[in-house]
């Protein structure tokens, strides 16, 4: 597994080079112009430490590769920026389970 | 990063020729039942190296015994006293004639013919301060690194783990390994969609065939459960499917060959990395494999483990009866709210105050320190905790040792 890179934009690592979505380095804040790529993005939500963004248009179907493997499939077109979270990233395995407010859900399903 | 200052260790000789890095005095209950008495006891002596294990159940266990047996004679335990109500169907016997066999002191106190509580405790108490005296005059003998198990877990995993402590891990597991230490890493069930990663680092193709089955098998069981090893604060921590824990999860192995397969209890016969298959064998049965991270913890050290590398991204406070947990924090927000119960601030990596290679040379030093007598931060706040549960198993394949001592 390669080790992590620090990309164009310093607050957003790169963990593989073939990889479509990036990590925040720090907590970064809707509104807040970055540049991805060359190009620039403006963030359309507050995207927590350590959570991941989209690097590149996606569409519902794509894989996500982070570290250069597939995390799971794509549940939503995505804009580059954009948050990648249980809202609309799924395991291809199985599925998440996490609280929502004080009620048991689960979120997502298999593929 | 280097291999050439690695420190010198000492550790406390047993009779089968393994070493401890503790000389530990260990109370076993051996039901439920006798829970509560061992407990006092243990509680009789703060602050010193008296701890509890113990399994609850009432009906047999092949799975348990042995992990009774191995936690027992683990070369950080110096002697043990087992507290047993009488009626059960746990093997204490068998425990104690083993036990005895290893050459330390050993005592059963059976409740039921003891007068109850009070002089089961009193009588408990009596003879773990003539063992702790006993062992107290035991002097440190040196020991080399390649005498040395270390295991890694990951508990309360966030998205960081897998950038900056699981990796930095990884890069002090391939330090120790060339040096010759068995290393441990674990949860098949967390390396779901890494199987044909691990598959090509395998030492021999039987192995790299054992690791997919292993890890088939891991999927199977958690897939009958209905719920995959990922717990709500891990997506809390950006961490959105399982595979991307595993992924995570995985950099904690480093990056050399596989030498091998173990099932809890297997005992690493020579230097190398180990994965740690924690998935029963078998139908789906007694629940979800390893309940919380330190039923884990538990079958790393009745491998030998002798220290616990944890990593965190969270904030897991838990250590563990009779070997040493050293605490990894991934992320450096987590380090700052909880920086007394962590060992290592992984987290520079992220804020750029600290390379992967300096982190995992600091890992590597203080794996030494802690083998050498000083406490890690969970120890030194006396966490001690245990779990042990009923499992099944098979003996482990010919395919899972190819390395084994001539």
């Amino acid at each position: 597994m390669s080790h992590p890179t620090i990309p164009s934009a310093p607050r957003l690592l790169l963990m593989a080079p073939e990889d479509n979505c990036l990590i925040a380095r720090t907590p970064l804040a809707a509104g807040e112009a970055l540049e991805i790529d060359g190009a620039p993005v403006t963030l359309p939500e507050n995207v927590p430490l350590g959570y991941k963004v989209a690097r590149r248009a996606l569409k519902t179907g794509d894989k996500v590769l982070r570290y250069g493997a597939i995390i799971g499939t794509v549940t939503a077109d995505v804009p580059p920026g954009a948050m990648l979270h249980t809202h609309n990233l799924v395991s291809d395995y199985i599925p998440t389970y996490t609280l929502v407010s004080d009620a048991h859900s689960f979120i997502g399903s298999t593929h | 990063m280097s291999n050439a200052t690695l420190p010198a260790l000492s550790g406390y000789l047993r009779a089968d020729g393994r070493k401890g890095i503790r000389n530990v005095v260990a109370v076993a209950y051996t039901v439920e039942c006798a829970h509560h008495v061992a407990r006092l006891i243990v509680n009789a002596f703060p602050g010193q190296e008296v701890h509890l294990i113990g399994f609850p159940g009432c009906y047999p266990n092949d799975y348990a015994d042995r992990m009774m047996r191995r936690l027992a004679t683990h070369p950080n335990v110096g002697a043990t006293l087992i507290v047993s109500l009488g009626c059960e169907s746990f093997n204490r016997r068998g425990l104690e004639e083993e036990v005895a066999a290893s050459g330390r002191p050993v005592h059963t106190i059976t409740i039921q013919q003891n007068r109850g509580t009070r002089s089961s405790v009193a009588d408990g108490v009596e003879w773990v301060r003539w063992a702790r005296e006993t062992l107290d005059t035991q002097q440190r003998v040196p020991m080399r690194l390649d005498e040395l198990v270390v295991a890694t877990i990951c508990g309360g995993s966030d998205s960081t783990s897998g950038i900056t402590a699981n990796p930095a891990v990884g890069v002090a597991f391939d330090q120790l390994v060339a040096a010759g230490a068995a290393c441990i890493f674990e949860e098949t069930g967390e390396l779901v969609g890494c199987e044909f990663h691990m598959k090509r680092r395998a030492a021999t193709p039987e192995l790299g065939e054992a690791i997919v089955a292993c890890v088939n098998k891991a999927a199977h069981y958690y897939t009958v459960l209905g719920h995959g090893s990922f717990a709500p604060g891990n997506a809390d921590g950006g961490l959105t499917t399982l595979e991307e824990k595993s992924l995570g999860a995985y950099a904690k192995s480093g990056a050399s060959p596989i030498s091998g397969i173990l099932k809890p209890g297997d005992v690493p016969e020579t230097g190398g990395l180990y994965l740690l298959d924690v998935v029963p064998d078998g139908e789906v049965r007694f629940g979800f494999p390893n309940i919380s991270d330190n039923a884990e913890i538990v079958e790393l050290i009745a491998c030998g483990a002798h220290v616990t590398l944890f990593t965190t991204g969270r904030g897991s406070v838990v250590g563990s009866a009779i070997a040493p947990v050293i605490k990894v924090c991934a992320n450096p927000d987590t380090y700052e709210r909880l920086s007394e119960d962590m060992d290592v601030n992984a987290g520079r990596i992220l804020t750029g105050a600290a390379s992967l290679a300096q982190v995992g040379g600091e890992i590597v030093d203080l794996v030494a320190q802690v083998a050498n007598g000083a406490q890690s931060c969970s120890e030194a706040l006396g966490h001690q905790e245990f779990i042990l549960t009923y499992k099944q198993f098979e003996a482990s394949g010919p395919g899972c040792f190819p390395l084994k001592a001539a």
